[in-house]
This record gives structure tokens, C-alpha cells and sequence, in this order.
């Protein structure tokens, strides 16, 4: 099987995992996720695909590696589910290894391509399976699979303790009183509006992303909560893993606090896959046909308050803005254009990017490439490189990117590529232009953080 | 004062505290809460920075803490805050804190009477649980949940029994995570743990265990089930008794087991919230029949009335004939009873609240900010600023009525005809 | 060989009971495999409750519709070559004047005809176009790492009746039987190919579509293509 060439990387998750695998337990692993969990669409896209590479311009790996075959969104299929088949499953742990590479390093499951190809076959889905598989057998990147058992334990990903998250909050609420009069973040309020469902990075590392959220939601009015207990955060890195099992039990635990809390909606955090995993693939695995709490994603919900004035832009940001439409809230659930009318709302001088809307391209940090940690910056950061030259193209000097994913690679490939550029949130743009209203100001922060 | 009985039926409206005025009084008033017999409404209050007390009935207990929170009253009207005071948590109960003190109190959690008070507690970096003022001897690396035993004297939670470096993936596959009782942790190790549960004379103790990928089982004292299923949810004990029931899959459906074999003859595209019958054998749970058709399964037999957005756990009348259940359809939420859903829709619904002889349903419900009582069905008259959801009287004639209406807080006992 | 291949009996056998195996193997063939497709969709369950009549429209217009999808639009030639030759290979077919005829001798029923002219300049069009995929199966690095021995023998199938064809009608070749015999068998194997092989898209285009156009309106609220 032709491959194209690509840097040997060590990842104890690859290589260290695939000596423990018999080529009994590959083949029944491959054989039950194919022949027993997939069915029509697995059949149908195999047995349809005319191999005609119409879907390569599709991948964002394609066009960076300067349209290398073996990255063609077709390829991927060939290089792992066509081989399972043909093989019956009978595959070495090499080969596996060389399957686990293509799936979880070199296909971000944006589902652009199926917007390509003629038939609209779901390549993304096939690369799921391909996770699935691996994921099963224990052979992913290593800082995925830590996640993953992070999720087991806490039902966050990274590990927060039930103390930690609370104590954050609490410490937060503190802070932001600095700049918000008498703010509150209440915990397990029962019957609020709006339960907020973090990033577990929000408990540890980028509490001011809380605190912003925080404070967009006092400034706004609005009857929040979120839950002191289990439940609270919104990644899923276990649907990346292929680990469903685990990834039901985290989403079902989400939908469960809001429930305990009665609240109307959820919003999660700005974050793409946490919003996937909630409304697609977390609902679909438990058997909702849409999620079973209206499921918003930030973007959303800062839209709604712009265009109903709880939130008033005091003072416009004046240098060239573009955006990043991250695929799982633009492509996978057509925020796009709210996306742009808040921009519009608080930037004087918006530049459409090219392809824009569900044209555009992945990041290349997508479905959990951002968190494979040091070894497989490169990737990103090359895979990526189709991105950065989009976003040049602009000549804007700020990428608004509603993602967490794509926000850190952005960032990344900024300095990478020495792009003269920097990345927000929404809600960092909304903290910079709102107004805070006069019975909120304190004397220290005069209601701005500036 | 713990007896339905001996509260106060007699009709009529009792203000018993004027909370707008609290708000005159404080900067910043948190949530509310109130006691089951409606006499008396509290919550944490700010006086300024760091100095935050309890407010109840008006009056402020005489502890000042630096933080507060997570406050309720158990269910025999004691109030009970973890208080932050001079860098350290403690837990006050009725305005007095207890000795012990940690670097972190929280999932404050009643028995069912009321009697015990448990929390998880973090003290010098250890995890463990406190029990009426006494935390756990062995303490963990990390423990999460607490479940409180029906009589009250005993405690578990999920723990993690040795640390283990981020990134060490091996570790981890090996199992790190138990459950522990007490401060005793099982033998056997697990890779997660979904659902603790105790047996109703407190003794055993299951829950849900993953052994491997698509190895999930139940594990009881910490003795896994010998077969093993590809996933499962929380392990229940059936009451008065040792049999374990918990939903399992097998091929991609699932399905009802009891001590490790399937019991229900048919399978679902999902179960869950397995709910005995407090009279007969009988089990009701929710079910979805087909992908995205929620309903109540009785023994196996699904509603023939589904739901396409959700079905929350069924709750059996006191005589067990009756089962009714939250749900949800095209975002609006009402009570079904035995397949039948209530014709009114509400934007929020709270727990149906059967009357002792089972022949009525009262619930919280709330349409545009504005909270009723709806009685089989029928919305009450009046709306409130705020409600707890009703109570019915032990004869089943009256319902007590928590609520805030006009910035006061009302305890209010009304015939049911009169809601 | 040579003469069992120009033989009357082949001549008759093909143009007669072959016919009836080539259709009915190709319709029940077709069916069976659309059957199980819908059934195994069932499986699938979140297939069906997201299909939709006007979204799974939306994506076959614009894919169905010269030009209608971004994609089309980056890749022109493909896209000229690409309809040109799936008209030929439909159009031609049925409406060329010695298939309506065979079918009137038959059934006794006829249609509208295509000029011969017209006719012949499809057939070329058709065998263009299957140079035109050869060359980039073989050129085209993206296409060349995804192709297999079955690509080449699918273009030759469906290659074959055509050049046989147009070889016969223009009795290029001598022996004007041997090129109609090998006509009709060449056409008959790609009739009963059909089912058996990759060239089923033509089914199952329509339901991939449906599916992932109902998938993008419904639920991704956004366009595919
Ligand atoms: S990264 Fe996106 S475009 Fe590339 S193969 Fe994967 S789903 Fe398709
Ligand atoms: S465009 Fe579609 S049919 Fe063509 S190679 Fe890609 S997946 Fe296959």
C-alpha cells in the first residue's frame, strides 16, 4: 500500500499501546465495529465511492502539504477502512498504528469534504469509525487517551477535583467584583434561565474566560447558574477517543444537571467540539433526536443580547477584523451568520474571509488535534498552513474565533508563521466594546477593564 | 416537627417574612431557601466585603464568614451552610459550626430523615467525607460524590486511590478508581464508576464498574457481576432486599438485569431511571422505544403515548397503581400519568406530587416567569414570584403552598379545590 | 473462436434470451441492492428520523444542476467532462434509433429517436470522456493513489459497448456481425455490471444525497454543496 512519507513521531499512545495487541483481538475489534455497530452508510459510502478525488481540494491537509495525494480526504479511507476490508481485518499492529496516525493525527472530522464529493459521502464519519476502532484497542495519542480517562473519573477533561472548580468559581465571583458591582456567579440555582457549561480550562488555566463570561452574563441581566457538582463542564475529548461508552456517560451527566437545575437552556462554553458532542454526537448516542435541553453555543447567545440591547456597544473596535467559522458551530450548525452580526456590531471594519461561512477551512486543530500536546504541534502548525494564508489574506489585524481550538492554534500559528495578527473570543470582544451599565460601575474598575 | 402530620393544616396565609426588605437591608442576597413545613425561609446574605452570614425569618445567625454557600435546610428543618471563616470551611448547622474544619467542604448531603449531615471534605490535600462532624479516617488522593445510607450511619464515595502523573495512560488502564465506604476502599479497582447506591438496611453497596473497553458491570461490595455487558448505568438495590437491578446493553440495546441476568424480555434503544414500586414488584423506567421516542416502561411494557424530546425519571403514586413523569416535547414541558399527558404545556415543570391516596397530582409549573400550582392538570388560579413545589396534607384534602408573591415570603395551606 | 464469435447462434442468443438475463439481472439485481440498503439503514437509526423531502431536493438540484456546487465550479473540466459523458451514457442508449427499433420488433412499442448524426457525436463524447477519466487516473497524482485495477475495468466496461458501437455502425471493422455480437455482449455485461460493481451509484447517489442533504438542512442548518 502506497503511503506517502511523514516525520516519525513518538507517542507512547502509539507505540507502546501496539505491543500489547494480538492480531486476534485487531481483527475482532475491526470486525465488530464494521460489521456490528456500522451499518448503511459505512456500506453505502464504501460501495459508492468512485474514486475520483473530487473531494481532495476539500481538506485543508491537502492544500497545506502542497496537495500530497496521500492527504486527499479519499485517501484516508483507502490507506484505512478500504485495507480493514480487504484484509477482512486481519492486520498487523503496525498497520494499526499506521490506521490510529490517519485517524486521529491527519482527519479533524470537519466534514468539509462532504460538502465536495458528488455523492456526499461522509468521510468524517468513516474516520470515526477508524477512532472507534483504534480507541477500542487502546492505540491513540497519549495526551487524547489521558483525557479520556480524565473524563472517566471526573467527567471533565483535564482532571479538575470537585473542590477545585468550586473554589474557581467562588474565586472568580471575588475578582470580578473589582470591576462588576455586587456580581454574582451562582452555583446550582434552581430554575434559572441558562445553566453556563464551561471548558474545563476555564476552571484551571483561563479563568478569566469565566470571568469574562461572568460578566458579560451580570452586564446582560441575565438569571443564570451553573452546577457545583459533576456535570458542569462541557468538553468531551471522549468522542474524540471513539470511547462512546464514556462519552454517553459524560453527556448524559451535562443533560442531567440541567435537568436537576430546571434550567431553559444550556449554554456551553465557546468552544466547537463541546457543542458537537452535546447536540450530535453525545444526544445521538443516547437516542435524542435533537439535544434534550435547548443547546446553545455562545455565539448564539451573544447575538441574542446584542440584537435585543442587553448588551450595548459602547465603543467600537476600530482596526480590520475577520473571523474563524469554526466547523462545528458554522459548518455543523450555521452560526456563521450570527457570528458576523455580532462582530459587526462591535467592530467598525469587518473583512469577509475567503472561503467564508461552510466553505471554510478547518483549522486543522479540530476533534481534538489542538490537545495532542508538544509532539504533534507540527502538524497543526503545517496542517494549518491553508488557514493562516486565508486569514492573511484578509489583512485584518484580529481573528475573532469562537472556539477554543481554533483561538489557541490561530494563536499559534501566528507566532509559527509570524503573522501580524492576534486572536479573540467573542466574549473578550464584548468585554472590551460593552457598556456597563451605571448601577454596576465600581470606583476601582469604572466599569472597564481597560 | 419532621411529621407532615404535625405541621400546621389549618387554611389560610401565614407571611412569614418580608424578603424585599432584605434586599433594603443587604447588598447582595443569594438564592432562597425554605423548610419542607414552609415555616421558615433563609438565605445567604452579604453585609460587605467578605462578611457574609445567614439571613433566616429576618434575623442573621451570629457567625460572619468571608464566604458562604451550598446552603439548605435537611429535611427535619435544621439549617446547615459551609461557612469559610479565618481561610478555613466549616460546616454550621443552625448557626453553630462544628470543630472540624478542612480546606474545602462541599456536596452537602441530608439522610433521608434529616438526621446526618454528610459532605465531601478535602483537609492537607486528602479527600474524604465528614459525617455529622466527623470526617473519614483514611482519606484518598481524590474522592468525588457522597451517598448518605438510608439509616444514616454510613457514607460512600468515588475515590482515587493512588496518584497518578498526568499523561501516565498505563496507570490509569490498570484502574485507579473504587469506590469506598466509610473510608474503607473496595479491593478491586476500576476504570469508572457510574452510580453508587446503598441497600435499604444500609449494609451492601453497588454500583456500576467498567473493567475494560465495552466491559461494564456491576460491582456490589465491591464483587463485580461475572457477566459483563458493553455499557451500563446506575445499579439500584430493589427495597427490602439484595437483588441489584440496573440497565445493561447487550448488542446495542438495552435492557433490564437483576443480579447480573437479563430480566426484562424486551430491549430499547436507551433506558434508564429504574424506580421501584414502594407497593408491589413492579419497575417503571424511562425508556426510548425508538430513536428520539422517550416514554415509561411498567415491567417491561412501554406507554403507548411517546415523547420526542425527553422523559424524566417516573415517580410512583403511595399506593404504587399510578406512575407519572415529566415530559417534554417541541421544548415545552407536563406531566404524563400512566400514558396520558396532561393538554397543558408549561415552560417548566417540577416533580409531579402525588396526593397520600394517589388519585391526585399536584405540581410546580412556571409559563413566562410566572410560577403556579397546577392540580391534575389544571393551572391554579393564582401566579407567584416564586414557588417551592406544593405538599399535600396527610388527608390529601389541603395543599401547603410555599411562595413568594409581592416580595414576601407566604406559607399558605388551601383546600385543593382552592388552589 | 473466431467463428464461434461471428456464429448466427451467438448472434441470436445474445440478441434474444441474453437480453432477458442482462435486464432481469440488472433490475432484481438493482432492486435487491437498494432494498437492503434502505433496510440496513433501519440499523443505521439515525438515518430515517432526519430525512427530509426538501432538503435532500436542495442538495440533488445543485448537484444535479451544471455548476450548482462550489466544487463543480473549482474543477470546470471535470465538471464539463463529467455531465457530458453521464448524458451520453444515459441518453444515448435509449434514444438511438437501433435500440427503439429492437424494442418495436419486440414489444411493438417505439419513442422519439435521436439523429444519427447527434447519436454519433455523443458516442464519441462518451468514449472522450472515458479517455478523458483514463488520463486522469493515470496523471493525476490525487486520483492515481486512489485507484485500483477494478477503476481501469469499470472505465472499460463502460467504454466497451460504446466503441463496439460506433465501431459496428461505421463498419469499420470487417466483419460487421463480429462487432455487433461483441456490441451486445459488451452492453449486456455492463447492464448486469451495474448492481455488482461501483457503477450502482447510479442508486445510490440518490439516496447519499437525500441523506446527507437532509443531514445539512435539518440538522447542520447549512448548505452542502
Ligand atoms: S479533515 Fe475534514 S476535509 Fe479532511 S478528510 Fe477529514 S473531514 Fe474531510
Ligand atoms: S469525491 Fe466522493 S466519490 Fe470521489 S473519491 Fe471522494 S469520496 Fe469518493
Amino acid at each position: 500500500m502506497a503511503r506517502m512519507q511523514r516525520r516519525t513521531v513518538a507517542d507512547l499512545g502509539f507505540d507502546e499501546t501496539i505491543k500489547n495487541l494480538s492480531p486476534d483481538k485487531i481483527a475482532r475489534t475491526i470486525r465488530y465495529v464494521l460489521e456490528k455497530e456500522a451499518a448503511a452508510r459505512l456500506k453505502a459510502y464504501v460501495d459508492t465511492c468512485i474514486h475520483c478525488g473530487l473531494c481532495n481540494e476539500a481538506c485543508h491537509f491537502y492544500v497545506s502539504y502542497d496537495r500530497d495525494p496521500s492527504y486527499a480526504p479519499v485517501a484516508k479511507v483507502r490507506q484505512t477502512i478500504w485495507d480493514m476490508i480487504e484484509k477482512k481485518g486481519k492486520v498487523d499492529p503496525e498497520t494499526v498504528k499506521t490506521y490510529a496516525r490517519i485517524g486521529f493525527t491527519e482527519c479533524n472530522i470537519c466534514r468539509r469534504c462532504s460538502m465536495y464529493c458528488p455523492f456526499g459521502i461522509d468521510i468524517g464519519y468513516m474516520m470515526i469509525l477508524v477512532r472507534r476502532i483504534c480507541g477500542l484497542l487502546k492505540v491513540a495519542p497519549s495526551y487524547l487517551q489521558d483525557q479520556g480517562y480524565s473524563h472517566m473519573y471526573t467527567y471533565s477533561q483535564s482532571w479538575v477535583a470537585q473542590d477545585d472548580w468550586v473554589d474557581t468559581v467562588q474565586f472568580v465571583e471575588e475578582e470580578l467584583r473589582m470591576n462588576i458591582k455586587n456580581a454574582r456567579i451562582p452555583l446550582d440555582k434552581e430554575g434559572a434561565e441558562i445553566m453556563y457549561s464551561p471548558h474545563s480550562l476555564e476552571a484551571k488555566f483561563k479563568t478569566n474566560l469565566l470571568a469574562n463570561i461572568a460578566k458579560i452574563m451580570n452586564v446582560a441581566r441575565v438569571d443564570w447558574t451553573m452546577p457545583s457538582f459533576d456535570g458542569w463542564d462541557s468538553t468531551n475529548q471522549s468522542m474524540h477517543l471513539g470511547d462512546h461508552e464514556t462519552m454517553g456517560m459524560v453527556e448524559r451527566m451535562h443533560f442531567s444537571a440541567g435537568f436537576r437545575l430546571k434550567v431553559k437552556k444550556i449554554v456551553t462554553s465557546e468552544c466547537g467540539h463541546s457543542f458537537r458532542a452535546a447536540v450530535y454526537d453525545g444526544s445521538r448516542s443516547l437516542g435524542w433526536k435533537e439535544p434534550p435541553i435547548t443547546y446553545l453555543q455562545p455565539t448564539q447567545l451573544f447575538f441574542e443580547f446584542v440584537r435585543d440591547g442587553r448588551i450595548r456597544i459602547a465603543r467600537k473596535i476600530e482596526e480590520p477584523v475577520t473571523v474563524q467559522d469554526p466547523c462545528s458551530i458554522v459548518r455543523n450548525r450555521g452560526l456563521g451568520g450570527m457570528l458576523r452580526s455580532v462582530v459587526k456590531a462591535a467592530c467598525e471594519d469587518f473583512r469577509e474571509v475567503d472561503p467564508c461561512l461552510e466553505h471554510n477551512y478547518c483549522c486543522a486543530a479540530g476533534s481534538g488535534v489542538i490537545n495532542y500536546g508538544p509532539p504533534w504541534k507540527f502538524l497543526r502548525m503545517e496542517g494549518g498552513r491553508a488557514k493562516i494564508r486565508q486569514l492573511q489574506a484578509t489583512g485584518a489585524k484580529i481573528v475573532i474565533a469562537p472556539c477554543h481550538s481554533c483561538h489557541k492554534t490561530i494563536e499559534e500559528m501566528i507566532d509559527y508563521y509570524k503573522a501580524d495578527m492576534h486572536v479573540m473570543f467573542i466574549s473578550e470582544l464584548l468585554v472590551k466594546t460593552m457598556e456597563i451599565p451605571e448601577d454596576m460601575r465600581t470606583p476601582e474598575g469604572k466599569g472597564s477593564d481597560q | 416537627m419532621n411529621d407532615v402530620a404535625d405541621w400546621d393544616w389549618a387554611p389560610g396565609d401565614k407571611c412569614i417574612a418580608d424578603v424585599a426588605d432584605w434586599k433594603r437591608r443587604f447588598p447582595v442576597v443569594h438564592e432562597y431557601t425554605v423548610t419542607n413545613d414552609g415555616e421558615k425561609i433563609a438565605a445567604i446574605v452579604e453585609q460587605g466585603n467578605k462578611a457574609v452570614t445567614v439571613c433566616v425569618n429576618g434575623e442573621l445567625w451570629p457567625v460572619v464568614a468571608e464566604r458562604a454557600w451550598s446552603l439548605k435546610f435537611s429535611p427535619d428543618n435544621r439549617l446547615v451552610c459551609p461557612m469559610l471563616r479565618e481561610y478555613e470551611w466549616s460546616i454550621v448547622v443552625d448557626g453553630s459550626p462544628w470543630e472540624e474544619t478542612y480546606d474545602y467542604v462541599w456536596n452537602l448531603t441530608f439522610s433521608a430523615d434529616g438526621k446526618s449531615i454528610a459532605a465531601n471534605i478535602k483537609k492537607d490535600n486528602e479527600f474524604g467525607i465528614c459525617l455529622n462532624g466527623r470526617s473519614w479516617e483514611t482519606r484518598f488522593t481524590e474522592a468525588r460524590d457522597v451517598v448518605v445510607s438510608p439509616d444514616g450511619s454510613r457514607t460512600a464515595s468515588m475515590v482515587k486511590v493512588r496518584r497518578v502523573a498526568t499523561l501516565d495512560i498505563f496507570s490509569f488502564a490498570e484502574g485507579v478508581i473504587t469506590v469506598a465506604v466509610d473510608g474503607e476502599a473496595w479491593e478491586r479497582n476500576f476504570l469508572s464508576i457510574w452510580g453508587m447506591s446503598f441497600s435499604s438496611d444500609s449494609r451492601m453497596v453497588a454500583a456500576g464498574v467498567n473493567l475494560d473497553r465495552l466491559t461494564y458491570t456491576v460491582a456490589i461490595n465491591g464483587v463485580p457481576w461475572e457477566r459483563t455487558f458493553s455499557h451500563i448505568w446506575e445499579p439500584l438495590f430493589k427495597p427490602g432486599s439484595y437483588d441489584v437491578f440496573a440497565p445493561v446493553k447487550i448488542d446495542g440495546l438495552w435492557t433490564l438485569a437483576m443480579n447480573g441476568s437479563p430480566v426484562w424480555d424486551n430491549s430499547f434503544v436507551q433506558l434508564w431511571e429504574h424506580r421501584f414500586s414502594p407497593t408491589t414488584n413492579e419497575i417503571a423506567a424511562v425508556v426510548a422505544v425508538q430513536f428520539g421516542k422517550w416514554t415509561v416502561a411498567r415491567d417491561a411494557v412501554p406507554w403507548g403515548k411517546t415523547f420526542r424530546d425527553a422523559v424524566l425519571a417516573p415517580v410512583f403514586s403511595p399506593d404504587g397503581k399510578r406512575v407519572a413523569a415529566i415530559v417534554k416535547e417541541d421544548d415545552r414541558y407536563t406531566i404524563a400519568v400512566d400514558g396520558t399527558a396532561w393538554n397543558e404545556r408549561f415552560d417548566m415543570v417540577w416533580d409531579p406530587v402525588f396526593g397520600p391516596d394517589g388519585s391526585r397530582i399536584a405540581v410546580k409549573a412556571e409559563r413566562k416567569g410566572a410560577y403556579f400550582i397546577a392540580v391534575d392538570g389544571r393551572p391554579g388560579r393564582e401566579s407567584y414570584d416564586y414557588l417551592w413545589p406544593p405538599i399535600f396534607s396527610p388527608d390529601g384534602e389541603k395543599v401547603l403552598i410555599r411562595c413568594i408573591q409581592g416580595g414576601k415570603y407566604y406559607r399558605r395551606v388551601r383546600p385543593v379545590s382552592d388552589v | 473462436m473466431y467463428e464461434f464469435l461471428t456464429s448466427m447462434e451467438l448472434y441470436t442468443f445474445l440478441k434474444g434470451p441474453m437480453v432477458w438475463v442482462a435486464f432481469s439481472v440488472f433490475l432484481s439485481g438493482s432492486v435487491y441492492r437498494v432494498i437492503s440498503l434502505l433496510k440496513l439503514a433501519r440499523k443505521d437509526r439515525v438515518v430515517y428520523p432526519y430525512l427530509n423531502v426538501k432538503y435532500s431536493l436542495r442538495s440533488l438540484v445543485h448537484w444535479l444542476v451544471p455548476f450548482g456546487s462550489r466544487n463543480m465550479r473549482l474543477h470546470p473540466w471535470v465538471t464539463v467532462f463529467a455531465f457530458a459523458f453521464h448524458l451520453g451514457v444515459i441518453v444515448t442508449p435509449i434514444l438511438l434509433y437501433p435500440h427503439i427499433a429492437l424494442w418495436h420488433d419486440a414489444w411493438g412499442i417505439r419513442w422519439w429517436s435521436l439523429p444519427e448524426k447527434i447519436a454519433d457525436f455523443m458516442t464519441i463524447v462518451v468514449l472522450v470522456c472515458c479517455a478523458f477519466f483514463l488520463l486522469r487516473r493515470v496523471f493525476a497524482s490525487e486520483v492515481r493513489f486512489v485507484t485500483f485495477p477494478s477503476d481501469y475495468a469499470i472505465i472499460a466496461i463502460v467504454a466497451a459497448p460504446f466503441l463496439t458501437g460506433f465501431l459496428a455502425f461505421h463498419q469499420v471493422v470487417d466483419h460487421y456481425r463480429l462487432m455487433v455480437i461483441l456490441h451486445m455482449a459488451f452492453g449486456e455485461v455492463m447492464l448486469m455490471a451495474i448492481p455488482f460493481t461501483r457503477l450502482h451509484h447510479m442508486f445510490s447517489f440518490w439516496l447519499i444525497r437525500a441523506h446527507t442533504g437532509s443531514e445539512f438542512g435539518v440538522f447542520r442548518h447549512s448548505r452542502d454543496y
